[in-house]
């Protein structure tokens, strides 16, 4: 049974709906990276998994989350703070979320260990500059008695990470934990992830929009547009033989070593945001083999080879051609 | 003195350009010195493309700034088509501004957000007093939004009614203005989705190659400089430690190693091998006295730690590193 199984999980904001029917399901010991621009649905799809939409006036409209087998769409609140931080944490892009900028940062880590494991204060201190250590944090015990503003971002995310850590979860989801860090510091905090992953049989959501840490990273992926899962694979498949007109153009943007100048491609269009999705499928706008079909029905997801799902009227043969 | 920039074919020429930054005293502290941009000796050939890469505080956007004269040197040179931008007066300099022009991140960072398009567009024509009558005023914005591919029905708009992709199309038109030769590229893109950054860089190109434009763009985006520079300048905390004369060229700066090596590429069968590091990146306002990277290189030796390397040339590669890659 896989870990995370989410079904069909679509989630509403007062009269709009930006997530439709989101499917993914993650084992033990793996990373799925969670794919896709601005306005896709990445964020919310993570608010919606760490229970958090009511923060932002959301709720969860439809569909089901299932997490090591309990049904997490409509726990009470109660059951859902006892497992936040404890079985299942949350990275952010921006270290200062998670951090209080008015605490040292040792104590914040100490708190998950005093509050979730049920450690005493010397206990939770020794376990937060062990998780530090691992971390490649240098001098781990003077860290812990730094506040957030004496460190490097970098630095910081690194506190973060130990603070998801610090209650012993057993999956965590990141939301563009590298993006605001410079690219040396993106490179050493994805593979402290990803050690952690093969380590310690975590399993990882990977939000990202960056291709590149998915190929880097991920065993499987999600891409999502416009609110809308287009393809799921494995990582080999869906830059050896992406199927959704989407996805292939989304690869196309990121020159490669080597590839001629002039011959990159943007995707026409814009990013559409939520108030004006189209009708049928919501790439339709951008996409180069739109007939009218894609204007008024909506694409069901479709299984096109073992693991490999699309969303497309028109992108099944391609990807069954090639095996 | 001759005009040694045209002489050797660069449209941009510094030599020792150097840029401190002073903090004043604070209860803290004392006064402390930051040199964002430290002994840079930059040539840009004309009708090329030379991408400046480094991380926050290599200096890469006060080289910038510096280029154009909208910030002045500490020490050192900038010649613009041979002429020292240090001498001119300022009227002279407003002129010159015509030729050289700067392309910055979010371009209504520098545009009036109560501007139309139109308007945004017309500002440069009004600063440099070119009188235009109303016809001339709409077939210049017509001419400018058609060269950045924006269809004219959005000149009356105003930036919160266009997409981040639009709006920098009008930071581009806006800089086409005045017909410039020169154009500095501050991280045009770094704010984009990833389909609309690739539509810039797509127009960017053509504008190059139509226009016969030279570029200076600044970016912290080693794949995305390769792709689009003839030349890469890669810069550490203030100076220049490689100098890639083209840009497949096998870096052999071990900085520029890391930089690469941590350049994922959007494929899963060439993934990296990230080695972990201890050191962490030195303060800017205490620097120690050798190469500013030794801390963080594998490489690092004694000496690297007590003296400087010098940025030296070999056949056209310019590395400043006492242990270089082979």
């Amino acid at each position: 049974m896989a870990l995370l199984d989410v079904r069909d999980l679509s989630v509403s904001i007062g009269a709009l709906q930006p997530l439709d029917r989101i499917a993914f399901s993650l084992d033990k010991g793996s990373i799925l990276g969670l794919v896709g621009e601005s306005g896709s649905g990445k964020s919310l799809t993570a608010m919606a998994l760490m229970g958090l939409l009511p923060l932002i006036g959301g709720r969860v409209s439809g569909g089901s989350v299932r997490f090591d087998g309990t049904e997490l769409v409509g726990l009470a609140e109660e059951r859902y703070r006892a497992l936040r931080g404890h079985r299942i944490a949350l990275i952010t892009q921006n270290p200062m979320t998670s951090l209080d900028s008015m605490l040292r940062v040792g104590e914040q880590i100490d708190q998950v260990g005093l509050l979730h494991l049920g450690l005493s204060a010397a206990q939770a201190r020794a376990r937060s500059i062990e998780l530090l250590t691992q971390l490649r944090i240098p001098d781990a015990a003077t860290v812990h008695q730094q506040y957030p503003h004496q460190m490097s971002g970098g630095m910081k995310q690194r506190v973060v990470i130990a603070m998801a850590l610090a209650g012993d979860p057993e999956l965590i989801v990141a939301d563009e934990p590298t993006t605001a860090l410079d690219v040396t510091i993106q490179a050493q905090i994805i593979q402290i992830l990803v050690d952690l992953v093969r380590q310690r049989g975590l399993a990882l959501v990977l939000i990202t929009h960056d291709m590149g840490v998915v190929a880097q990273a991920c065993d499987q992926v999600v891409v999502l547009y416009a609110g809308r899962v287009c393809e799921g694979s494995s990582v080999e498949a869906i830059f050896a033989r992406p199927a959704h007109p989407y996805t292939q153009a989304l690869i196309a943007c990121i020159p490669r070593a080597g590839q001629a100048r002039g011959s990159l491609q943007g995707i026409a269009g814009m990013v559409p945001s939520v108030s004006n999705y189209a009708s049928g499928c919501r790439y339709h706008p951008r996409c180069a083999l739109a007939q009218a079909v894609c204007q008024t029905d909506v694409p069901p997801l479709r299984t096109v080879a073992e693991h490999h799902r699309v969303a497309c009227h028109f992108a099944m043969q391609d990807a069954a051609s090639h095996g | 003195m001759a005009e040694p920039a045209r002489a050797t074919g660069n449209l941009v020429q510094t030599r020792g350009l150097t840029r401190v930054f002073k903090s004043r005293a604070s209860l803290f502290g004392s006064k402390r010195e930051l040199a964002a941009v430290s002994d840079v000796d930059l040539d840009v050939p004309r009708g090329r493309v030379t991408g400046v890469v480094g991380e926050s505080g290599c200096g890469k956007s006060t080289l910038a700034r510096l280029v154009l004269r909208l910030l002045d040197a500490s020490s050192g040179s900038v010649h613009f088509d041979g002429i020292d931008l240090a001498t001119v007066s300022a009227p002279a300099l407003r002129k010159l501004r015509r030729r050289m022009q700067m392309v910055f991140q979010d371009p209504y960072s520098s545009i009036d957000p109560r501007y139309s398009v139109r308007a945004a567009l017309l500002e440069p024509m009004q600063v440099q007093g070119v009188a235009l009558d109303a016809a001339g005023q709409d077939a210049r914005v017509t001419s400018l939004m058609a060269m950045v591919g924006l269809n004219p029905a959005l000149a009356a708009s105003y930036p919160h009614q266009i997409s981040g992709g639009q709006k920098q199309r009008v930071g581009i038109a806006r800089a086409l203005a005045m017909q410039p030769e020169f154009l500095v590229l501050d991280e045009p893109t770094a704010s984009l989705d990833v389909s609309i950054q690739a539509q810039i860089v797509a127009l960017l190109e053509k504008l190059q190659q139509d226009l016969g434009l030279t570029y200076l763009f600044i970016s912290h985006d080693l794949g995305l400089v390769r792709y689009f520079c003839n030349r890469i300048v890669v810069m550490y905390l203030g100076r220049v430690v490689e100098i890639l004369p083209e840009p497949q060229a096998a870096p052999r700066h071990p900085y520029t190693r890391a930089l690469m090596d941590s350049t994922f590429e959007p494929d899963p069968k060439r993934r990296r091998v990230v080695t972990l590091l201890h050191g962490e990146i030195p303060d800017a306002f205490n620097l120690p006295p050798g190469c500013a990277y030794a801390a963080r290189c594998p490489q690092a030796s004694a000496r690297c730690r007590t003296e400087r390397p010098a940025l030296l040339q070999d056949h056209g590669h310019s590395l400043a590193c006492h242990h270089p890659l082979t």
